[in-house]
């Protein structure tokens, strides 16, 4: 790693305003992802500005049918305390490893935006709502691309807020090596239609597959799909998977989705 | 350089650390307790496996001043003082858990933090949590029973290695 400064503010203007003062200072979460990168060299920050000790960026609530979850929860805290929406709760409980879960969180996760990883999959289908510093975003308008966001330089996410869909799951293909997907397909039911969020297979990142959306919010059964594929071209190629491979994964992991929801 | 203060095997301790000091450098080199292995340096292997707070962490993937205040626990802490072993060593000596031993004491940190939350894990339980710890001597089995062992579980019922 190349030398930086370790900074542990305990509110959240005082990290923002460390980020802002100095554009290659870095926000940090748990760090399983920052830090194998800033080994690697692929990094260099002048700054880490540790999330963990500021106030009010963890703990799970309730309000009004949404999920809120705090920015600096760790993956073994949503899988433990996230009951009330139990698709979002497995999928937490299943990213990595139990040690990394005990270290990575949720806003490290969706700023990083990995396109392998598993909660921008969450976050997308349930048209949840990214809430900074600054700003609500909604899902639609947060993913920008691979390892892209529409964060501001600066920006923390304090949290997470998610509408608790009437029937949801997330099925993982798991790439043995890294524990990412190497495809993730979640699907979640709402009184007003059902959205697909797909991770691991887009070359652009996450994305919505709006045929699948449609025939299932026509009706909610594997077989809905039947028929439908996604286009090759537009996946991500590479020595675990060919496009084609993968395009195939998200139609047969989207049906698993729709059974599993239906219990 | 900066100050970092934290209790580690129930005694407090102190050091000068970089911000870039990983929390196994700071146990390893700083304090002398090489207990904690260093196996892959990615967060794949698991043999840097200690508790910090109670919970299972890689202290590869974690700074040494992220720490600051923890109550860190490592494999040196586990034995009582006079080198009596605690009963998951037990078990992995009397079940023939390691073989060249450099996983081991991430695997026993692993099967400490699984057995608090889970104190009678089935097979498949344990297999599943141990995803993190990597081992290319024992292929597992004997990993395996010598936690079931430990939780005070019949292992004949497993099979032979």
């Amino acid at each position: 790693m190349y030398e930086f400064d370790f900074i542990r503010p305990e509110t959240i203007s005082d990290a923002v305003t460390v980020l802002q003062d100095d554009e290659d200072a870095q926000a940090l979460g748990g760090g399983q992802t920052l830090i194998p990168v800033l080994k690697q060299r692929l990094a260099q920050p002048s700054k880490l500005v540790s999330l963990a000790q500021i106030n009010g960026m963890t703990g799970i609530k309730s309000v009004d049918g949404a999920l809120v979850i705090g920015g600096a929860s760790t993956h073994a805290a949503v899988a433990m305390g996230a009951g009330g929406y139990p698709a979002l709760a497995a999928l937490a409980g299943h990213i990595g490893d139990p040690a990394v879960r005990n270290r990575g969180t949720l806003g490290g996760s969706l700023a990083n935006n990995d396109p392998a990883a598993c909660y921008p999959a969450a976050v997308l289908a349930s048209g949840a709502t990214v809430v900074t510093n600054a700003r609500e975003i909604a899902a639609d308008a947060y993913f920008d691309g691979l390892f892209g966001t529409t964060l501001e330089d600066g920006e923390i996410i304090t949290a997470v807020r998610f509408p608790v869909p009437e029937a949801a799951n997330y099925q993982k293909f798991v790439q043995p090596a890294s524990r990412f997907a190497l495809v993730g397909v979640y699907v979640a039911k709402f009184a007003d239609g059902v959205r697909v969020a797909v991770t691991g297979a887009g070359d652009d990142g996450v994305f919505r597959w709006s045929e699948a959306e449609e025939a299932l919010t026509k009706e909610f059964r594997p077989d809905a799909i039947m028929g439908l594929s996604i286009n090759p071209m537009n996946m991500i190629e590479d020595l675990h998977g060919t496009r084609a491979y993968r395009a195939h994964l998200v139609g047969v992991l989207t049906k698993r989705a729709v059974a599993a929801a239906l219990g | 350089m900066t100050k970092v203060a934290m209790t580690v095997n129930g005694k407090p301790v102190t050091g000068e650390v970089e911000g870039r000091t990983l929390l196994s450098s700071f146990l390893r080199e700083g304090l002398g307790l090489t207990g904690t292995h260093v196996g892959c340096d990615t967060s794949q292997c698991g043999a840097c496996v200690v508790h910090v707070d109670g919970v299972a962490v890689k202290s590869c993937t974690m700074l040494a001043l992220e720490a600051e205040g923890a109550e860190v626990a490592t494999i040196e802490g586990q034995a009582a003082p006079d080198g009596t072993l605690n009963t998951i060593q037990q078990a992995f000596q009397d079940h023939h858990g390691l073989q060249c031993g450099f996983c081991t004491p991430g695997m026993v940190m692993s099967a400490a933090a699984l057995l608090k939350d889970n104190p009678k894990p089935t097979e498949a339980e344990i297999r599943h949590y141990l995803e993190g710890n990597l081992c290319r001597c024992t292929g597992y089995h004997n990993i395996v029973k010598a936690i079931m062992a430990a939780s005070g579980q019949d292992v004949s019922v497993l099979a032979a290695e």
